[in-house]
């Protein structure tokens, strides 16, 4: 428990809140951001002004926090480039299947009361607990 | 215009949010995921307060008629809990746990240009492009079996 940080995630999320509030109080959209980069790629193109523009933000917040001096991030991905290539497979095949991850199912399908975001978001957080659980507890145990 | 700069406004902050709570860490999801080791509950409080502010902005857009730099809203029509819907926040949540990103986060992170990184992003373009395409031929092979059926009963 000693990386619990409730302060910080509370802020964050609240920031993550405002954020999918303003997309939707501004421009009528759902902030799911596998929905907004999807959109962006073949065979299913459609609105890139926006959708760009969206990822420009997302990309652009690290680099802007280098001029205050922050580090960029640097996220501990496995050394096992396959197992990398094979989870980045199932988040785009997953997202697309079930239209949304854990911003448009998680956070603004919630938000909504969406009998199927919350479906969706049980299913995730079940088969993600239990991935972590066998990685780490019965292969790695 | 004030749309696009409000949509880079909206991704500037969303990846803020992210950065401050600790969620572009891989190490920080798979904390929060892993119920039966050292459990890190911080997700729990992340989207709590995500959840809550995007209720409220919710609720104040519906009493709007119509946003305010477009002429309409774009939410989601379907409905029904289908197999679909499930296999597929199901296999997203198996990708999610063998390494900790989910595709905001992978986004954000694009921006140290890490090669892991970017093979993450990638690939799961190619899972969506690839569903998607196949999706579409599905669609096309069934129209075309249903044109001809039309034309075989006619």
């Amino acid at each position: 428990m000693q990386d619990f940080t409730p302060i910080s995630g509370l802020v964050g999320g609240v920031l993550i809140g405002f954020a999918c509030a303003l997309l939707m109080l501004l421009n009528g959209r759902i902030a799911g951001v596998s929905g907004v980069f999807a959109g962006l790629l073949p065979p299913n193109r459609s609105d890139r002004d926006w959708r760009l523009s969206f990822l420009c933000g997302l990309i652009a917040a690290p680099l802007l926090g280098t001029i205050a001096r922050f580090s960029l991030p640097r996220p501990t991905l496995p050394a096992d480039l396959w197992l990398v290539l094979v989870s980045g497979l199932l988040v785009g095949l997953g997202t697309r299947m079930s239209g949304g991850c854990t911003s448009g199912h998680g956070v603004c399908g919630t938000a909504r009361l969406s009998t199927r975001s919350l479906a969706a978001t049980a299913a995730f957080m079940v088969t993600a607990i239990a991935t972590v659980a066998i990685v780490r507890h019965v292969i790695g145990g | 215009m004030l749309r696009v700069i409000a949509s880079f406004g909206c991704g500037l902050l969303f990846a803020i949010g992210l950065l401050i709570s600790g969620m572009t860490d891989p190490r920080k999801i798979l904390g929060f995921l892993d119920l039966f080791g050292a459990w890190d509950p911080t997700l729990a409080f992340v989207m709590a307060g995500a959840v809550a502010v995007t209720g409220l902005g919710f609720a104040l857009a519906r009493r709007r008629s119509t946003p305010i730099l477009a002429e309409r809203s774009v939410l989601p029509t379907q409905a029904g809990i289908t197999a679909r819907l499930l296999i597929g926040s199901g296999l997203f949540g198996i990708g999610w746990g063998l390494v900790g990103l989910c595709p905001g986060p992978a986004l954000v992170n694009l921006a140290g240009l890490n090669v892991p990184v970017i093979l993450f992003v990638a690939a799961m373009a190619a899972g969506m492009s690839g569903y998607n395409l196949w999706q579409s031929g599905f669609a096309k092979a069934k129209r075309q079996a249903d044109a001809s059926a039309a034309l075989s009963e006619g």
